[in-house]
């Protein structure tokens, strides 16, 4: 995209090469700095929640979706409305669990990878693990508590990239000191 | 028709922000006893008409009046709380509150980096857009008096 068209269009938007070279450039770094898949999916995950506590509020006040009945419709709105507005793909929900309360996000191709080949000795690492601390971040702060976790990656040989939700509990409101 | 003050809470109930306008009498307590007041009486508000509506509860609680002000009450999904006290005279202000969430609070607030969520709002920017946003209200007029 040249200047004068990154300029005219939103501001809010960037040069999806350059979106994807910098997560590149920052799981490498974070690569060389802790020498440890486990590890890095572990910071991934943490810079992940960070940004979803606080993308959750960006959501809230773009998006206007009114309020989920259950976990369906929850799905339903990560994948068409979140997704699309921040990564620009829909990924496909399926695999529900018979009581409702677990999923699968399909993404079929998924911007952080683009090119992006894993080098040989890395089978642990899940590339895009930030994803599940954005997700995981930002249900925990609607009283949501969901497990977030890779269980295909497109990098390692798999046919598809799949996030897998689970539904743990609702949390609470806050209660003020002295009341029960 | 005019402002009188406005509370900001996060959802563990800690008072991010606060501004007055137009409010001539203190309340001769501690702002922070205040702040703890008015969240305590929001919350304690919010599960008394929970519990006590006949039906499904869909907008919860809105505002409420006494004979001299009128406040208004929004929250965010996320737990975010806001007040505000009007006189009498103000209609609906959710619009207001929203626009104060989306187009101030989030913009100024959560996308700055350095703004530990949580923490009173020390943001220059932020308080004197609000200030300005607020007196450009089209109910915001002091009153002659």
């Amino acid at each position: 995209m040249s200047r004068q068209a990154a300029r005219t269009g939103d501001p809010r938007k960037v040069n999806g090469e350059l979106f994807t070279l910098t997560y590149g450039a920052l799981v490498a770094q974070l690569m060389k700095d802790y020498e440890n898949d486990d590890e890095v999916n572990k910071q991934l995950e943490k810079m992940g929640y960070n940004i979803g506590v606080r993308i959750i509020e960006d959501f809230l006040a773009r998006a206007n979706s009114g309020r989920c009945n259950d976990f369906r419709d929850v799905a339903d709105v990560i994948s068409k409305v979140a997704f699309k507005m921040y990564l620009g793909i829909t990924p496909v929900v399926s695999n529900w669990s018979p009581a409702g309360d677990e999923f699968s996000l399909l993404l079929e191709n998924n911007p952080l990878t683009d090119f992006v080949e894993l080098p040989e000795g890395h089978d642990s690492l899940n590339y895009s693990n930030i994803l599940c601390g954005v997700l995981k971040g930002a249900l925990e702060m609607i009283q949501m508590d969901v497990d977030v976790k890779f269980v295909q990656d497109h990098l390692k040989g798999d046919n598809i990239t799949e996030v897998r939700l689970k539904f743990i509990k609702r949390l609470e409101d806050a209660v003020p000191v002295g009341e029960d | 028709m005019t402002v009188y003050d406005f509370y900001l809470f996060d959802r563990n109930g800690n008072c991010l922000y606060y501004a007055e306008w137009n409010r001539r009498k203190q309340p001769g307590i501690s702002k922070d006893e205040e702040f703890k007041l008015m969240y305590g009486m929001i919350f304690s508000i919010k599960s008394f008409i929970n519990r006590i509506s006949p039906k499904d509860v869909q907008d919860g609680f809105l505002n409420f009046r006494t004979s001299k002000y009128k406040l208004h009450f929004y929250e965010t999904p996320s737990g975010l709380k806001l007040v505000m006290n009007t006189d009498l005279n103000v209609g609906n202000v959710r619009d207001v509150l929203q626009h104060v969430f989306s187009s101030l609070y989030v913009e100024h607030v959560v996308k700055n980096p350095l703004t530990e969520l949580g923490e009173t709002i020390t943001s220059e920017l932020f308080r004197s857009k609000m200030d300005e946003y607020v007196r450009g209200l089209p109910f915001f007029a002091p009153k002659a008096s």
